[in-house]
């Protein structure tokens, strides 16, 4: 009796430990991001950080909004391609694959998932880029960055769908069989609805990862700072912002760099307040 | 004992934990150099500092950048022991000895298949600024210029708006790249592409068989040995500075850095070492 009430104690404890941290850890990103970034907040007004005519640090203008632009078209892009793609091959493998070809398809959305970044962002520079460019050049543009996020998103949407898909009761199924609902009408009234909550959860990653990468999308989306216009403009992202000038950014240059990553935050922050508060609202 | 009152001292535990390994006072070295300034020369010298550091125990080196004239500035007023500085000194610098580690110098790159074989300074500022932007008017194929840009801070491309006399926000670029490397793959991605990388960096790869090519300037080849002669007009030295005659620690550490054991870790940065020891 002693001892079980002594290992929950001890488990408590160590539990709470491992969630103070984590906690801890967002916190003092969050303080040093604001640390970082205040010797500007302090002399630049923000509404500078989106009036300005344009980005060019050096020369004293700081104008984020074509890179916040440019991050949520590639994001939303992403998104857009490999939400379906995803959810789509999630319900392939559950319920119409045949077990041999199931396994296999899994096992490839999981290789998918493996391979890094900058692996997809070389073959995008090298492959991808001069495909673009005889569409149109100059090749590297927003078109190339939605299509490399949404390779390495879909692995993310496919196998969280898929998750939650095997784990609908058996009951509800057997259920809707007995209730003579056809395949895709026992799919999209009982399994998706029953499931959406992890469906939820694995777009809320996958967009979280488009929001943030970095590498890939800064070999293939031409970092020009610009809105684009069409989808073979070139783009920069608030991520590549400042993987691209960090290394050599002095001064205020430096600082606003931060201020861009605070940017960044503040909106994967939005985005799955949002996400959170829509999955909340439909279910009441 | 209620669980939210657990979870306090949790984390009163943890935030002192955290500081107390945050505020670990680094153990103060004897030996200690100070070297500051260009951030170009930084992460060279930093590696050099590194392998010196593991051959002298107890030598403690600390790199830190923020510019050349910062370097100039720590070592007139004695805060560094050694200044970087990534151009060569100014007439009214005379109260300072420089020591040339290596020589950077950068050049315009396209394309192997691009027919254009040179480039005048016109016209390499009419592409850039976007008035010129088909090949055909600088004598090429019936093509649209991909222009390629570095992105805002770095060393090259500031070197190269100053010898074009440039400003970057005159400059329309359509690609932004970082370092040398992305810049070449992209420029061998596209056959219309115009891009301005290392001179050292360009020979690595064209050696290894990439389809990109160097442009001369004003006539002189771009090679590195034209860098290392210092002909080739879009160069520059990469100096060591210090007050007159450099003594103990200081000396040691540039003796070894313009000494041959450290000409694979220039050569690692695509600069051209010149030491003569």
């Amino acid at each position: 009796m002693f001892r079980s009430v002594f290992t929950d104690t001890l488990l408590r404890w160590v539990l709470q430990a491992g969630a103070v941290v984590s906690a801890l850890v967002m916190a003092m990103i969050m303080l040093f991001l604001l640390s970082e970034s205040w010797p500007v907040l302090q002399h630049l007004s923000l509404a500078q950080f989106l009036t300005d005519s344009s980005w060019h640090p050096l020369e004293g203008s700081y104008n984020l909004t074509p890179m916040l632009s440019g991050t949520l078209y590639a994001s939303m892009g992403a998104l857009l391609l490999a939400v379906p793609l995803g959810i789509a091959s999630a319900i392939f493998i559950v319920y119409y694959a045949s077990p041999r070809s199931a396994l296999l398809y899994r096992r490839l959305i999981e290789l998918l998932a493996g391979i890094p970044s900058v692996v997809f962002g070389f073959w995008g520079l090298t492959t991808l880029v001069p495909l673009v460019n005889q569409l149109h050049p100059p090749g590297a543009s927003l078109l190339a960055g939605i299509l490399v996020l949404t390779l390495m998103i879909l692995p993310t949407i496919a196998l969280m769908t898929y998750a939650a898909l095997i784990a609908v009761p058996d009951e509800y199924i057997r259920s809707a069989a007995a209730l003579g609902l056809s395949g895709w009408s026992m799919i999209r009234g009982v399994a998706l609805p029953a499931a959406r909550t992890g469906i939820v959860a694995g777009i809320v990653l996958a967009a979280g990862r488009a929001l943030g990468e970095t590498m890939a999308v800064l070999m293939v989306a031409g970092n020009v700072v610009q809105h684009a216009d069409s989808l073979f403009d070139p783009i920069r992202t608030l991520a590549a912002n400042i993987a691209l000038e960090m290394a050599y950014a002095m001064g205020d240059h430096r600082a606003v760099l931060f201020v861009s990553g605070l940017m960044l935050m503040l909106l994967v922050m939005t985005l799955s307040g949002l996400a959170g508060w829509l999955g909340k609202k439909s279910y009441a | 004992m209620h669980p939210s009152k657990q979870g306090w001292g949790f984390f009163a535990a943890v935030v002192m934990i955290a500081f107390i390994v945050l505020a670990n006072p680094g153990s103060a070295a004897s030996n200690k150099l100070v070297i500051t300034g260009s951030s170009t020369v930084a992460p060279l010298v930093g590696e050099i500092a590194r392998r010196f550091e593991s051959r002298n125990p107890g030598v403690r080196i600390d790199v830190q950048t923020g510019g050349s004239s910062r370097g100039i500035y720590d070592v007139r007023n004695g805060v560094a022991d050694i200044g970087m500085v990534s151009r060569a000194l100014k007439p009214d610098e005379t109260d300072l000895q420089a020591f040339t580690l290596a020589m950077d110098g950068i050049s315009m790159i396209l394309h192997a298949s691009n027919p254009v074989e040179a480039l005048n300074q016109q016209q390499v500022v009419d592409i850039y600024s976007g008035r010129v932007s088909n090949w055909k008017s600088v004598g090429g194929r019936n093509a649209r210029i991909t222009v390629v840009n570095k992105a805002e801070g770095r060393s090259t491309l500031t070197l190269f708006l100053d010898y074009f006399s440039l400003k970057n926000s005159e400059i329309k670029p359509h690609i932004v790249i970082g370092d040398n490397p992305q810049g070449i793959k992209t420029i061998a991605g596209n056959a219309n592409a115009i891009g301005y990388v290392s001179i050292g960096a360009a020979e690595f790869e064209i050696n290894y068989g990439v389809p990109v090519k160097l442009l001369p300037l004003d006539r002189v080849d771009a090679s590195v040995d034209t860098v290392r002669r210092g002909i080739f007009p879009l160069s520059r030295p990469l100096n060591l500075i210090s007050r007159p005659a450099p003594q103990g620690l200081a000396k040691e550490f540039i003796d070894f850095a313009r000494s041959t054991q450290v000409h694979d870790l220039i050569e690692a940065q695509y600069y051209v070492p010149v030491s003569i020891h």
